[in-house]
């Protein structure tokens, strides 16, 4: 019997959420004793003892895992210790800003790194691919955090042409309050926006320059030459949908990266991410909110890469007829 | 390329200056304040988290009955005055004409029920509890009086009501942190009204025009939470923010220069110290120089502890790596709070002293430890253990230093794998410093709840509880010096030094710098 490769995935990215609630329990189980850091210093130790009990924490790791499984499958992902609402609807309130700032990354750096990789790639050995290598090293070597900071001097400080740090003001589109929607908003994005991407971006410039030189001395190209077509018709029809699928494979690992981890921007800029929420919750130990945050990280990422997985077996004409054929022979 | 470079720097001169002429246009227009705050709020629930940045904001939007001056004294606040009718037994007498933020009339059973509610609270909340522990029962006189009946005498009751903020009965009963976050139970005698919050980002107040005290200079309050040190920074000098808390120590010299900025500083509450094992015998992580166990514990000897107090350079610390932002301390408290002893001076710099004690103690070669402390709480924090721990190894006590995020250190103290340890300790008086900090450790009566070293000492735990349950002010303040004195005589601690609080403002604007380290809009003015 047949069995279809989308449900094997599904299967298996079951099993590793399960694998990583365990990892991620128990990693952040001994990080410390939060209760600490919750009670107030002139609490005794009675209160003390009354507020481990209310929080669960004299029960055993297993148990405590037990209930915190048995919760989760029931969409309850825990009480947040520090603000004393659900985990889940603190996360749910931030994923909006960081999604936004993330696409908005992503989105700067393919418009200007895949050109550029392409144009380097194309010509290597002339000045200006030269030069767009060279920044491209600059541009994953330079620290974000510094990068932030000089971003913010330079205009913010000395040419007062944009806001240092938040949020601007957001409309509610399709229930989810968007910031790009405003002036106001697009101003306080642009800085943060540019600082996430300059790493993505020198990433895809290289990326893009080496298979792009690569399938130009591929055999298919010099056929295609010789055939006749312009060399813009051997770039766009050719080349491009080749080189296409470790630049696609890329690109969603690093989406899901810029999602999770843009905590060093977020920082800096005061964009009230999760990424922020997830510093704030690790120096507090507010472990419920951790937890349910690499949980849903994880399931982000596995639903990137199934979509990714998705689109190279669709552009691959091979992959999407074999895709096909099996959909309709077990229908 | 000359011409280029020229017009260039005149374009960006011209774009300057109108963009600054735009923003001082605007900031004359409305009366906004814009602030930055340095930590996290965390829940609007005045209730649920004593935590500096969640109180900060609530004291906008509420007030306690009890409240604190700049010089960390107590004033009226909703009650106008109180005193203790029997040693059991306190009455309040409530300020008249108070309106809630919907109009409603101030009462006393609003007050009774914020005093009951941080032992109501069904989540699990971040011990306001402690500070309602005293009360035994309450009991409404009339609609401005109540009075509280305390379980045992205890003379500290004003300044833990002062935690308490009051909020509304009818809009706070059966209300959770949701209510509170969306602002539906946000409602407070306080001089600001809540508008919006979004969390992490801002919270925007407006000023209440009906309320009892002198009504602040500005309209309109956004307060910004900004935890990265130079963004907060950058935004006071890209005038995105008209005032900042917590000057970084790097830049307080920088934005001094600036004509356009000032910073203000006063002495905080918080006194940095060492607390010193002194209960083991041995010590578990004290060697000799060889690295085998010592079969004594050489903290338990005054002359010890004494040496390893000279041995420290204050003056060093609080000028270079505080970079002024520090006072050398002797005290539990700081100069202007209650129970100060002035007569009490920082130990002088005598390493030459610090040797000999010690070769008197029986350690002329010294020994080794290790010395623990945080490295994300305080200021400078995990700098201040360096300095330490060279100063000891230069007189002979080999130091390693253990510096972790404070979530770790905690952990570890309380597994009592800790020798001697870092501590920041802020407190509005003396003797309850000395209850939580070095009172022999009980847990039924909550004592020494932070005494890491358990240090114990029977007289003085006597004049501190004497002190406690003392009702009169002054005679309850010269039996908290007195406690202090013996303490600190005895180096029950090492106190290294009370931290320096700093705000940046815009020029044109007036704050009075306050000991309790909170930052109000209500009490910013404009010059």
């Amino acid at each position: 019997m047949l069995r279809s490769p989308i449900l094997i995935r599904i299967s298996h990215s079951i099993i590793t959420l399960f694998a990583m609630s365990i990892a991620v329990f128990l990693g952040v189980y001994a990080l410390g004793n939060p209760v600490d850091l919750l009670i107030n210093p002139q609490a005794n130790q009675i209160e003390r003892a009354q507020m481990i009990t209310q929080l669960g924490l004299d029960q055993s790791l297993w148990v405590q895992y037990q209930r915190f499984l048995s919760a989760a499958l029931h969409g309850n992902w825990g009480i947040s210790f520090d603000s004393n609402t659900s985990a889940w609807s603190l996360i749910v309130e931030r994923l909006p800003a960081t999604v936004e700032l993330a696409l908005c990354a992503m989105c700067i750096a393919i418009i200007i790194g895949l050109p550029l990789g392409l144009i380097a790639g194309l010509h290597p050995s002339r000045w200006y691919s030269r030069l767009i290598m060279n920044g491209s090293i600059l541009g994953f070597s330079l620290p974000t955090f510094w990068v932030g900071l000089m971003l913010i001097m330079m205009f913010s400080v000395w040419l007062g042409w944009l806001p240092s740090s938040g949020r601007g003001a957001t409309t509610n589109t399709l229930g989810i309050p968007l910031s790009i929607t405003t002036i106001d908003g697009l101003m306080h994005l642009i800085l943060p926006a540019i600082n996430l991407a300059l790493f993505k971006l020198s990433l895809l410039v290289r990326l893009t320059k080496s298979s792009t030189t690569l399938a130009m001395l591929e055999d298919y190209v010099r056929y295609a030459r010789a055939k006749g077509l312009t060399e813009h018709t051997i770039i766009i029809k050719h080349v491009l949908p080749n080189i296409a699928p470790p630049i696609i494979t890329i690109i969603g690992l690093e989406l899901g990266g810029l999602i999770a981890f843009a905590i060093v921007t977020e920082s800096v800029f005061s964009w009230p991410g999760m990424g922020k929420l997830l510093i704030e919750s690790i120096n507090m130990l507010d472990r419920p909110v951790i937890v349910a945050y690499l949980m849903m990280i994880v399931s982000l990422f596995i639903a990137i890469n199934l979509i990714v997985d998705t689109v190279l077996i669709m552009i691959n004409p091979r992959l999407r007829k074999q895709a096909l054929s099996l959909q309709s022979s077990l229908a | 390329m000359k011409i280029i470079s020229q017009i260039s720097r005149q374009l960006t001169g011209i774009v300057t200056i109108s963009c600054l002429c735009l923003t001082s246009l605007s900031l004359s227009a409305a009366t906004e304040l814009r602030i930055g705050l340095s930590g996290e709020v965390t829940s609007l629930d005045p209730h649920h988290l004593a935590s500096q940045p969640n109180l900060t904001v609530a004291r906008h939007v509420f007030e306690s009955l009890v409240d604190v001056d700049t010089q960390n004294r107590l004033i009226p606040g909703l009650a106008l005055s109180w005193r203790a009718i029997d040693p059991h037994t306190w009455e309040f007498k409530l300020r008249k004409g108070v309106a809630f933020h919907d109009g409603s009339p101030f009462t006393a059973q609003d007050a009774e029920f914020s005093l009951q509610r941080p032992l109501q609270l069904k989540s699990p909340s971040g011990g306001f509890a402690a500070y309602v522990r005293a009360i035994a029962s309450i009991r409404i006189i009339d609609t401005h009086t109540l009075q509280i009946k305390t379980k045992s005498p205890y003379g500290a009751l004003p300044e833990d009501l002062n935690s308490i903020l009051i909020v509304s009965k009818k809009h706070a009963v059966n209300a959770n942190t949701d209510d509170f976050d969306s602002g539906r139970a946000m409602v407070g005698t306080g001089p600001y009204q809540f508008v919006r919050y979004q969390r992490g980002d801002r919270l925007e107040l407006s000023r209440f025009s009906g309320w009892w005290g002198t009504p602040p200079a500005h309209d309109k309050v956004t307060l910004r939470i900004v935890p990265s040190d130079p963004s907060r920074t950058a935004g006071l000098l890209a005038a995105e923010l008209d005032m900042i808390e917590h000057v970084p120590s790097a830049d307080i010299k920088k934005l001094s220069k600036n004509n356009q900025l000032k910073v203000i500083q006063a002495t905080s509450w918080r006194t940095i110290l060492l607390h010193l094992d002194q209960y083991r015998s041995p010590s578990p992580y004290i060697t000799d120089l060889n690295g085998s166990l010592l079969s004594k514990n050489p903290l338990q000897d005054k002359r010890v502890r004494q040496a390893l107090s000279f041995a420290i350079n204050r003056l060093a610390i609080t000028e270079r790596i505080m970079e002024g932002l520090g006072m050398p301390a002797i005290n539990f408290v700081s100069p202007p709070s209650f129970g100060y002893q002035t007569t009490l001076k920082p130990e002088t710099f005598d390493p030459i002293a610090a040797k000999q004690l010690l070769t008197e103690a029986g350690y002329p070669n010294g020994f080794q430890l290790t010395l623990s402390g945080p490295n994300n709480r305080y200021i400078n924090d995990d700098q201040i253990l360096q300095a330490v721990a060279q100063f000891w190894t230069r007189v002979g006590v080999r130091t390693t230093v253990e510096a972790l995020p404070m979530s770790t250190l905690l952990n570890k103290v309380r597994k009592e794998e800790t020798t001697i340890t870092l501590l920041g300790w802020g407190s509005f008086a003396a003797d309850l410093a000395i209850r939580s900090l070095i009172a022999t450790t009980n847990s039924e009566k909550g004592y020494g709840a932070w005494n890491w070293g358990r240090y114990s000492n029977s007289k003085v735990d006597q004049l501190m509880t004497t002190a406690l349950s003392t009702i009169d002010r002054t005679k309850r303040e010269a039996l908290a010096r007195e406690a202090s004195i013996l303490a600190i005589q005895d180096v029950a601690i090492i106190p290294l030094h009370h931290q320096v609080v700093s705000w940046g403002l815009r020029s044109g604007l007036s704050y009075t710098p306050r000991t309790d380290e909170f930052t109000l809009a209500q009490h910013v003015t404009i010059r």
